[in-house]
């Protein structure tokens, strides 16, 4: 079982502070929703809880059956997606993600390539480079890269974001999906998110 | 660790032969350096203190223009965000040294040839130390030039810091590289010079160390 926790959490960037007293604490399965309007903060919180921003105060921690993971290895463990995500444009949809996944060290069969790239509606375009790609497809190939890693956590920073309505289904169907059997931690200001939330952060607070 | 940096490093290997980001610009650098130096000197005999001074005077500012680019390239296109998902930075230092060895080292090979055919008066007596100068000066010059790209890629006047940056952090070993250099023209066994490459071996491994202990810290935002 994990368990994602916050206590107190604090974020000031340039003396500004963006939050401040963030607490939360969800295991799997779960959803934690996280929304508030422009600049209040969900992306640099889900930021955080992905690990690449670090608290100005308290603390957000892992637990993977009774035991704290080391930040250094959270990296194995999250899915992450969001619209600042860039991936590489001189690569293609195919080489994106077997690159990433061995530099993880996590390399899989090429099946498990194509069948992701077939989920998200990339197969056709596998061989064609990033940079060719639309916005909404990026953000299919982003949605095949937050999963190639097979994650226990999600992190979806505005997940419908330049996705047609087929994509909208996709990914609320791999979001329901994967709140079944983990941690689904999702920032957006979308209504139609709202049904998957166990619990919410407001930071409008 | 060292298996996932080889793979950081053939993910270097493969965008740069795509995108050509630092090796145009170096290849370009080099022969313009060595035509302008052709030029200028004509057939003049230049002293061995002044071949070998040049020699690395052209490695040291082309190293300026392609290895500064490892990091930078990466946050320009905004990738970063994408590495810090997929590694532990100590993997990302240890892949980018690694290519910007292998980039060194072929840099400095393409030198030595162009100097070989174009300049009057070069001549190597022992290639063997020659090429040992050249195997640790590019280690010692990377393990210094990808501590310096990753922190210039942080700030916001790129172009002008890193020569900034490194000239004084290079000086002493520029200094005891072309101490060397002159030495394999002069034809001077490389037993007369292991004190200068046990220098290069303390300069270079107190650089990479205090390198993987500061990384964390630039990396991280």
């Amino acid at each position: 079982m994990i368990r994602l926790f916050g206590e107190s959490v604090q974020k000031v960037f340039n003396g500004r502070e963006v939050f401040n007293n963030i607490s939360f604490d969800i295991h799997t399965p779960s959803c934690l929703g996280i929304i508030g309007k422009n600049g209040s903060g969900k992306s640099t919180l889900i930021k955080i809880i992905a690990g690449l921003l670090q608290v100005t105060k308290g603390k957000i921690l892992y637990e993977i059956d009774g035991k704290i993971l080391s930040p250094d290895k959270l990296f194995k463990r999250i899915g992450f997606l969001s619209p600042y995500l860039h991936l590489y444009d001189e690569f293609t949809g195919i080489e994106n993600l077997i690159i990433f996944d061995e530099i993880r060290n996590q390399k899989k069969e090429k099946e498990f390539y194509l069948d992701l790239l077939k989920k998200v509606e990339l197969y056709d375009r596998r061989n064609d480079l990033f940079r060719t790609y639309s916005s909404g497809m990026k953000q299919r190939l982003k949605i095949a890269f937050a999963l190639s890693n097979e994650p226990d956590v999600l992190l979806f920073d505005e997940p419908t974001s330049n996705l047609d309505d087929t994509g909208i289904e996709l990914i609320h169907s791999i979001m329901k999906q994967h709140k079944e059997r983990g941690i689904l931690v999702i920032a957006s200001n979308d209504k139609s998110d709202y049904y998957l939330f166990d619990e919410i952060i407001n930071l409008n607070k | 660790m060292i298996k996932e940096s080889f793979f950081i490093l053939k993910k270097d290997y493969k965008s740069e032969l795509r995108n050509r980001y630092s090796f145009n610009s170096l290849l370009l650098f080099v022969i313009i350096t060595i035509t302008i130096l052709l030029f200028s000197i004509g057939l003049e005999d230049i002293s061995l203190d002044i071949h070998a001074g040049l020699f690395w005077i052209i490695v040291f500012f082309a190293a300026t223009n392609g290895l500064s680019r490892t990091f930078v390239s990466e946050e320009e296109r905004g990738t970063t965000l994408v590495l810090k998902l997929i590694s532990e930075s100590g993997t990302i230092f240890l892949g980018k040294l690694l290519f910007n060895l292998c980039l060194m080292v072929l840099l400095s090979l393409f030198v030595f040839i162009l100097y070989l055919f174009f300049m009057n008066g070069f001549l190597i007596k022992n290639y063997f130390l020659f090429f040992v100068t050249i195997i640790f000066g590019s280690i010692g010059l990377s393990s210094a030039s990808t501590i310096i790209a990753a922190i210039i890629s942080k700030a916001s006047n790129k172009g002008t810091l890193y020569p900034i940056l490194s000239f004084p952090i290079l000086l002493p070993l520029l200094i005891i590289l072309i101490g060397l250099t002159k030495s394999s023209m002069i034809g001077k066994s490389i037993i007369n010079e292991l004190n200068q490459f046990l220098l290069i071996i303390s300069y270079s491994g107190i650089l990479i160390t205090v390198s993987f202990l500061l990384f964390d810290f630039i990396w991280k935002d």
